[in-house]
């Protein structure tokens, strides 16, 4: 055994978006222990609820994080709606899909150009942004907000999209798709990229299975989990199956994201085929009295809902696991035995989002 | 949508309820708490086998002593500490137990309901 040194990394670190410490234990150049330090930016939102009443928090939920903004608002509204056993009209599911795919690209396209940025290809990370641009685009139109724009509510959604924008929005997403296939052929086709990613960080599917990791995280592990096939909102309507790889590295987690972009625009053509007229919102009255758990499938992976109510206004309790904490005991695997030089790449490819984390 | 089955449990049944999940190959998906009055903590693990959830519940007092489970699910670390600090549950032999510092925050445990103990 050679000489240990610690070095910390983080919690401001250029690579780092949000603060998350570690401090890497090292012999030489290679890391045997990773032990994580969170509570930078801890919030407190979950005990918001003793003070916002439970429709005022959805306001809070869609804050919980800047990229899951919307997915946040939705599944708290989803966990209300089943303790007051509220059925929402079924073009509200399909407005509610079509916005949460539209954050899964928005999101993924971020973190494509966040790795893109690691790794120091700084025309890739503009190049994917600028894709991105045209998805936020889309949400200022549809919602008047870019990237916090409530439409999401207890009952339903707040806004409708008429049918010439429906079409507006495939149209634009045809196109988006056309300069994704060539900004994502880059990521896994140029051997300067692949270099960094093709066997690094490798995580088994016994590992991800074993240590709970979420989303692509689990999947590009070959761990079929997404629970979109649970098939809530409108996905028990559409035809999808989860992207799976199996090599479990950081090029099959890219790999995973870059197939659930162009999989979420198939996912929105098909809502646009599939939506019914109708209302958007239904009253809803009373208080929630009661608890239910809801799971989602969110950019960065499964999220947990527990919501616990006493039949008043506020809430006893709402609990929010989210996809990075439950992807920390993944991350602290998969860097250990990696280079010194890969653990920025490493720590990015579980996609962090350290305000989800500590909320 | 797949089964959630909440499973009341006798703290003393922690440890061999989630080694029996373990065994029939469920993965951890989340440690959940509320406080309750008399600094009481009901505490949920939830655990998930193709989509069907099953939490294992107790009330946990607030002279009780838990025992982790992070020596059967590894990942559970992370939330015990969470718990730990947020709500001052006493979880012991946590195989990586960050002694109240998981979250750098200034009160002591803030979730824990107030005008207790």
């Amino acid at each position: 055994m050679g000489k240990r040194t610690v070095i910390p990394f983080g919690p401001q670190h250029p690579v780092l978006p949000e603060p998350i410490h570690l401090d890497l234990v090292l012999e030489d150049e290679t890391v045997v222990e990773a032990i994580p330090r969170i509570g930078y930016i801890h919030r407190g939102l979950e005990k918001l609820v003793e003070k916002k009443d439970f429709m005022q928090y959805t306001y809070v939920a869609e804050r919980i994080c800047g990229i899951c903004s919307f997915m946040h608002g939705m599944g708290y509204c989803m966990t209300i709606e089943s303790i007051m056993n509220v059925e929402i009209p079924e073009r509200a599911k399909f407005l509610r899909t079509i916005w949460a795919e539209l954050s899964r690209m928005h999101s993924h396209t971020l973190w494509l150009g966040l790795l893109a940025d690691a790794f120091g290809f700084e025309s890739l990370f503009m190049h994917s942004w600028k894709i991105r641009e045209q998805i936020l685009d889309i949400f200022e139109e549809t919602t008047g907000g870019r990237v916090i724009f409530s439409v999401c509510d207890v009952g339903g959604v707040r806004k409708d999209i008429n049918a010439e924008t429906l079409t507006k929005i495939v149209g634009i997403l045809n196109n988006v798709e056309k300069e994704l296939k060539e900004l994502t052929d880059v990521f896994l086709n140029d051997s300067s990229v692949k270099s960094r990613t093709k066997g690094v960080g490798v995580l088994t599917k016994e590992q991800a299975y074993d240590l709970g990791a979420a989303g692509p995280m689990a999947r590009a592990s070959g761990v079929e989990a997404d629970m979109r096939c649970q098939g809530y909102a409108a996905y028990d309507k559409l035809e999808f199956k989860p992207i799976i790889e199996t090599a479990g590295d950081s090029y099959a987690r890219t790999s995973v994201r870059i197939g659930e972009i162009f999989q979420s625009i198939d996912l929105i053509r098909q809502c646009v085929e599939l939506i019914p007229e109708g209302d958007i919102k239904v009253k809803v009255t009373g208080n929630p009295s009661g608890e239910y758990f809801t799971r989602i499938e969110q950019p960065r992976g499964e999220v947990v809902y527990y919501a616990k109510a006493n039949g008043s206004k506020f809430l006893d309790r709402l609990r929010v696991r989210t996809p990075t904490f439950a992807n920390v005991p993944a991350l602290l695997e998969t860097l250990k035995g990696c280079d010194l030089a890969d653990v920025p790449i490493l720590v990015l490819t579980i996609d962090p989002c350290i305000s989800c984390t500590e909320r | 949508m797949g089964l959630h089955t909440i499973q009341l449990i006798e703290t003393k049944e922690l440890l061999s309820e989630t080694l029996r999940l373990k065994s029939d190959g469920y993965r951890i998906v989340a440690i959940s708490a509320t406080g309750l009055s008399g600094g009481a903590t009901e505490l949920s693990y939830s655990f998930d086998k193709n989509y069907d959830l099953v939490s294992l519940r107790f009330i946990a007092n607030a002279e009780d002593e838990i025992s982790s489970i992070s020596l059967i699910y590894s990942p559970a670390f992370i939330y015990e500490n969470e718990i730990k600090e947020l709500f001052g549950v006493n979880i012991v032999n946590i195989t990586l137990d960050y002694n109240n510092n998981f979250y750098t925050i200034p009160v002591e445990t803030p979730f824990k309901k107030a005008g207790e103990e």
